[in-house]
């Protein structure tokens, strides 16, 4: 299994305190510059293999998005690397990036902001293949874009049509279109479902599903849906705060959970006939990621957490082949 | 050709447009005001611009319905002895030619400079935004005096004959790079609610070069404010020529504009001669009203938060 993308090492942190002047406290009657950052993404490593689907689940706020927008290069990681295709590719200039465009592309959540309203779906398809392939001439670069058309489910008839005559399914279609027409090999699919009609999420998902068949493409899965993430992916990590809490198979992930946060997230899908006494409750808030708590990350909500979480960050281990997860108590064997 | 007209004949905004009488009425007025301006050469009774037909005999003869009026002058004369109606016809062409050039380039000026520092943000933003802000603490008048006074000094000692020739180009020069500031903020403001939709980062993803975002994708989806501000600032660069023209910064005497009629007709006001103010002052206003109410329409037309009965 090779390793198609990596991520090593991954912080991003957003510094929200405006302008200088705003930095400006007074505190014990001294002026002192006070900076506030959100550490969105807290030293995240992971590999994606050829041809897998790796899906990443967390609550909303716990970095899932910035990750991805980091492994597209939407955003530049404040440390850590991303490596696609043994090449590093979060330091390189927009010049030097645009081979990896065409090699990796991203859909978005919502279809109603990520196409262009002042243009026709025509030309939101063809600009990406002249962009990236300038020897093709015109007929060909149709072509192509009807082919692609064809293939998720849009006649190419309507390609003269702008966005907002189009159905909300119609237009995640249009946005997996505009991924594919490039013939990428990876593609950061960031919550393309959940903006969608229950009716709808299947054929999108399917859709999806079939292009992977059909092209061998490998998909980074972003999404808080978990029976969503079940049907389509080969592997799944969860993430708590923008930190890796536990990475493993989809079985096993579903099957036995080792971290506290990942069983409780589970028992957290609604079950007929379940036991409502057996759910896992967890208490309080999530902390703010603009003070992290020391330690886990998640040692205020735990039930197991000690006094070693409490001051120590857990490191990602092996506890099983191919099973990682961070946590103290895992470490210990106690839970 | 055809689809696109029939298509404009069906079209929601032609709908609102001829249910709406005040937008109407406005339109037509100024296609009537625009269509006698600019056949001021073949509808006006005298020639203004031709020194020898006008006799300064004639100087500020009353209109034709008073007494001491002549039939071969409709409105009277001003002071010059030019047929007051002609004077008007030339000087609302030059008014218009003005009020259009000075909004093209200042919208040209303000959405280039509103995209750049939208899209850039940081010291790009922070530099244009501050020259946008201390060019708006001064008034219009003042940066419009302040830069006619630069044109002078660098015109140089041929500044009065150039003055003459290239009075409207420096009228437009003038009034537009006085009043981009407001197109800029603008732009700058929508641009910063674009830049974060998800397009955007499609774009950035597909790897296009950032003037083809900013300029492909961005511009679009921000110009129906711009179309509002323009229509407004017609009227605005319009006055403001009358202003400059009347503080005699703008056109010169011999080529009459509607600022530069009222502001010659204002030192006879005292002696009799209203009508070389009155007409010309009259004509203004209505110009600028109905543009201005026009701009209205537009603006509640594109927000779709003001539906309106009708």
């Amino acid at each position: 299994m090779s390793a198609l993308v990596e991520i090593k090492n991954v912080e991003k942190r957003f510094d929200i305190s405006g302008g200088f002047l705003d930095q400006l406290k007074l505190e014990s009657g001294r002026i002192v510059r006070r900076r506030t950052v959100v550490n969105a993404v807290n030293g995240v490593t992971l590999s994606i293999a050829q041809g897998e689907t790796l899906a990443v689940v967390g609550e909303s706020g716990c970095g899932k998005s910035t990750l991805a927008r980091a492994v597209i290069g939407l955003h530049a990681p404040t440390a850590g690397e991303v490596w696609f295709d043994g090449q590093r590719t979060d330091n390189l200039s927009p010049k030097a990036m645009r081979p990896f465009r065409k090699r990796m592309q991203m859909v978005f959540q919502d279809p109603y902001a990520s196409l262009n309203p002042r243009l026709t779906v025509r030309s939101i398809l063809e600009e990406p293949v002249h962009m990236h392939f300038p020897e093709l001439s015109p007929a060909q670069v149709s072509e192509r874009v009807a082919e692609v058309m064809c293939q998720v489910g849009l006649d190419p008839a309507w390609a003269g049509n702008y966005p907002h005559e189009f159905s909300g399914g119609q237009r995640q279609r249009v946005s997996i279109a505009r991924a594919l027409t490039v013939d990428p090999e990876f593609i950061v699919a960031d919550e393309p479902i959940s903006a969608l009609d229950v009716s709808i999420q299947a054929q999108i998902l399917n859709l999806l599903m079939d292009a992977q068949e059909q092209r061998g493409l490998t998909y980074l899965f972003i999404s808080h849906d978990l029976g969503v993430v079940r049907h389509i992916s080969t592997r799944v990590a969860v993430m708590y705060l923008g930190s890796l809490c536990e990475l493993t198979d989809a079985d096993t992930l579903f099957d036995r959970p080792l971290h506290p946060y990942t069983q409780a997230l589970l028992s957290a899908i609604p079950r007929l006939g379940a036991d409502p006494a057996k759910r896992v409750r967890l208490i309080g808030e999530i902390p703010s990621p603009i003070n992290l708590p020391p330690g886990c990350v998640f040692h205020g909500r735990c039930k197991h957490a000690e006094e070693r979480c409490r001051v120590e960050v857990p490191v990602v281990i092996e506890a099983e082949p191919g099973h990682m997860v961070a946590c103290h108590g895992v470490q210990e064997g106690r839970i | 050709m055809l689809a696109k007209w029939t298509a404009f004949k069906n079209s929601w905004f032609l709908y609102r447009f001829l249910r709406d009488p005040v937008a109407v009425s406005c339109t037509v007025v100024l296609f009537v005001m625009v269509a006698a301006a600019f056949l001021a050469p073949v509808i006006a009774p005298h020639d203004v611009y031709d020194a020898s037909n006008t006799d300064i005999l004639d100087a500020r003869t009353a209109p034709m319905w008073l007494e001491d009026g002549s039939s071969n002058f409709i409105l009277g004369t001003d002071q010059q002895g030019r047929d007051l109606l002609s004077a008007m016809l030339y000087g609302m062409r030059t008014s218009i030619i003005i009020g259009l050039g000075a909004t093209i380039l200042q919208c040209v000026i303000g959405v280039v400079l509103g995209l750049t520092a939208g899209y850039a943000g940081g010291k790009t933003d922070a530099f244009l935004m501050r020259m946008a802000d201390v060019q708006l603490s001064f008034s219009t008048l003042m940066v419009a005096i302040i830069i006619s006074v630069l044109v002078d000094v660098l015109l140089g000692r041929h500044a009065l004959a150039l003055r003459e020739q290239m009075a409207v180009p420096i009228l437009v020069l003038v009034i537009g790079l006085a009043e981009w500031p407001q197109v800029a903020r603008t732009v700058r403001a929508s641009v910063l609610g674009e830049k974060k939709k998800e397009y955007v980062e499609a774009a950035r993803v597909i790897g296009l070069p950032p003037l083809r975002i900013m300029f492909k994708h961005i511009m679009p989806n921000t110009l129906s404010p711009v179309l509002v501000i323009a229509t407004v600032q017609v009227a605005g660069a319009i006055m403001s020529e009358a202003a400059l023209s009347f503080l005699g910064l703008g056109m010169p005497v011999t080529r009459p504009s509607l600022g530069s009629l009222i502001k010659t007709g204002f030192e006879y006001i005292f002696s009799g001669a209203w009508w070389i103010t009155a007409f010309p002052g009259i004509t203004l206003v209505v110009l600028i009203l109905v543009i201005n109410l026009l701009g209205d329409w537009l603006r509640d037309f594109l927000n779709p938060k003001l539906y309106k009965k009708g």
